[in-house]
């Protein structure tokens, strides 16, 4: 029998737990030749800001063991370019779009928020508060819980659509990062962001990357990813959305045992652009291989 | 798109410089100059994303006994610099990788009849061949090869058998001109009172030089950029350049993935 493998995060009904990754899918509409969107039960877009940025100078990536730096720096087209040029092709798409944004001060989040409020297409909102790689952006918001929950007050007044907040893992306690946001009105709580690191060329002496530090991504990161998922869905009632280092179905089945309704995709989609469809068919096949009927009976199944 | 691939051969062709021949799909034969694929070097972690490079050369083998089908195949030439293209040079005939492309926007042939002058340094020359192929049937050719010795020009043979002029400078002096392939580029362009269309691909240094050349004396000129890039499709944003208009107030900022990697010169920002 077709194992169930629809899930729901705060009322978005999800055709099975995978989702894209923000900063990994541009807008949709780049990987549509290569993915089925229909395939996958949500995407999200890369982060938006109040005016276009124009992210940082090269080089922004580089490859590490296992995994990859980047300080892109929050490129992006801006909010009034997403609606005018991108909307369209997420009306074209019977799978939920869900818009990441960013701003630079409380204000600017809760502006952001409320114009997305306005955005049919956009069907939920993933609120930024930990990108890594901007000095006077995301970080401190990210790092505080009273300050986390003051924008996540603030963009909550604003919308009333499905509001997520990803989390990052540069702190001492996430937990208490997560509980802060759910108090603070958070329908979800998505995590991790990428972990804050550094490479070094020896022989130039230099750092590889022109901002220094950038964000670490990818399998290297995937026990750091799976042990902060299990500490907060224990902790919270809300959904929440695992990511990190997830490059196949396995991966993604061990984020949902550890307590995550659903998953996101990112840097294994650089690699292979149909990443996300092949997990969220490997996972199907897994469930039906495993006689699992539904896969909502494995969300939080650790068996510890 | 994303295939499978079959490695035919895969030789050294100069230390340190390889040569891979590789199945491709029949959709490969319309592959323009100047496109590249993303390649997997293996199907682990580490290294953990694909590598860009330039083609080489596409083409038809058909194979010497009767009734065996016709087989595309695509060709790169790249230099061992780290990892992911020692594990390359590793590899031997019949192995597989998992390849995407062709990506990106190849050169424009511009208009036939008048002289194109390609400029290539070191590895850079690895697009050049293909455009040099598709160049030879409308114009006349001149190739300008530079590296740092004779062992870092490429392929010159293989240019020459196009019909292609040839003139190579080495920082040491080793084959061609002693110093930079830019000034043999010059002492042609003043010969020829600055016609033609100058195609260049090489170290960034190099290409500044020639869009600058370019600029100077009135010549259309096309190049060919590498970056740093996780995925080659426009979405990591990993591999910008900086566009003639940029400004931290007004970013202007190009993908080399699918906005290039050749661009016009003057749609790009040079160190002046």
């Amino acid at each position: 029998m077709k194992p169930d493998m629809s899930v729901a995060i705060a009322g978005i009904k999800l055709r099975n737990p995978v989702m894209t990754a923000s900063g990994t899918f541009g807008y949709g509409e780049e990987f549509s030749r290569y993915v089925d969107l229909e395939s996958i039960g949500a995407f999200v877009t890369k982060g938006l800001s109040l005016r276009p940025r124009a992210g940082n100078p090269t080089p922004r990536i580089v490859e590490t063991p296992g995994g990859m730096l980047n300080a892109i720096g929050l490129q992006n087209v801006g909010i009034e370019a997403f609606i005018a040029k991108k909307t369209s092709f997420l009306r074209s798409v019977n799978t939920p779009a869900i818009a990441n944004f960013f701003g630079n001060t409380i204000d600017e989040y809760a502006e952001l928020a409320g114009r997305l409020d306005a955005v049919p297409e956009v069907a939920g909102l993933e609120v930024n508060i930990s990108c890594p790689n901007v000095k006077q952006g995301g970080i401190v918001f990210g790092t505080d819980p009273k300050c986390a929950a003051d924008v996540v007050s603030a963009c909550r007044e604003a919308t009333k659509k499905p509001l997520i907040v990803k989390l990052s893992p540069n702190v001492t306690d996430v937990v208490a990062m997560a509980k802060a946001c759910v108090d603070a009105g958070a329908d979800a709580l998505s995590l991790i962001n990428t972990l804050t690191g550094m490479a070094i060329d020896l022989d130039r002496r230099r750092p590889v990357l022109a901002n220094i530090t950038g964000g670490l991504s990818g399998p290297a990161i995937k026990p750091v990813a799976l042990r902060m998922v299990w500490q907060v869905s224990r902790a919270v009632s809300v959904p929440v959305i695992g990511i990190g280092g997830i490059m196949n179905a396995r991966d993604a089945l061990e984020f949902i045992l550890a307590g995550a309704t659903a998953v996101q995709v990112g840097t294994a989609s650089f690699i292979n652009p149909g990443a996300a469809g092949e997990i969220a068919a490997g996972m199907e096949a897994w469930l039906a291989d495993n006689g699992v009927a539904d896969v909502r009976s494995l969300i939080g199944a650790l068996e510890a | 798109m994303q295939f499978t691939s079959m490695i035919l051969s895969n030789a050294e062709v100069s230390p340190g410089y390889w040569r891979m021949r590789m199945t491709a799909p029949q959709e490969f034969a319309a592959a323009r100059p100047g496109q590249f694929v993303m390649v997997r070097v293996n199907g682990a972690i580490d290294p953990l994303l694909r590598r860009p490079f330039g083609v080489f050369d596409v083409g038809v083998h058909v194979p010497a006994q009767s009734g065996a089908n016709p087989q595309p195949y695509l060709e790169m030439l790249y230099r061992v610099v780290g990892k992911g293209t020692a594990m390359l040079a590793t590899l031997h005939e019949t192995d597989l990788l998992d390849v995407l492309g062709p990506l990106g926007a190849g050169f424009d042939l511009g208009a036939p009849g008048e002289e194109k002058l390609i400029v290539g340094g070191g590895v850079g020359l690895a697009p050049l061949y293909l455009l040099a192929k598709e160049l030879v049937k409308a114009s006349p050719v001149r190739l300008f090869a530079g590296g740092r010795t004779r062992d870092d020009v490429l392929c010159i043979t293989e240019f020459e058998r196009l019909g292609v002029e040839c003139y190579t400078a080495t920082e040491d002096g080793s084959l061609g001109e002693r110093g930079l392939v830019t000034s043999v580029l010059e002492q042609r362009l003043d010969a020829i009172g600055n016609r033609g269309t100058i195609f260049a691909c090489g170290p960034h240094g190099m290409l500044n030089a020639v869009a600058l050349i370019a600029k100077a004396r009135g010549i259309s000129c096309q190049v060919s950029l590498e970056g740093y890039m996780a995925c080659g499709v426009g979405a990591c944003l990993g591999c910008v350049a900086p566009g003639n208009g940029h400004s931290a107030e007004t970013p202007d900022f190009r993908c080399v993935c699918v906005d290039g990697p050749v661009f016009e010169a003057g749609e790009l920002k040079w160190r002046e």
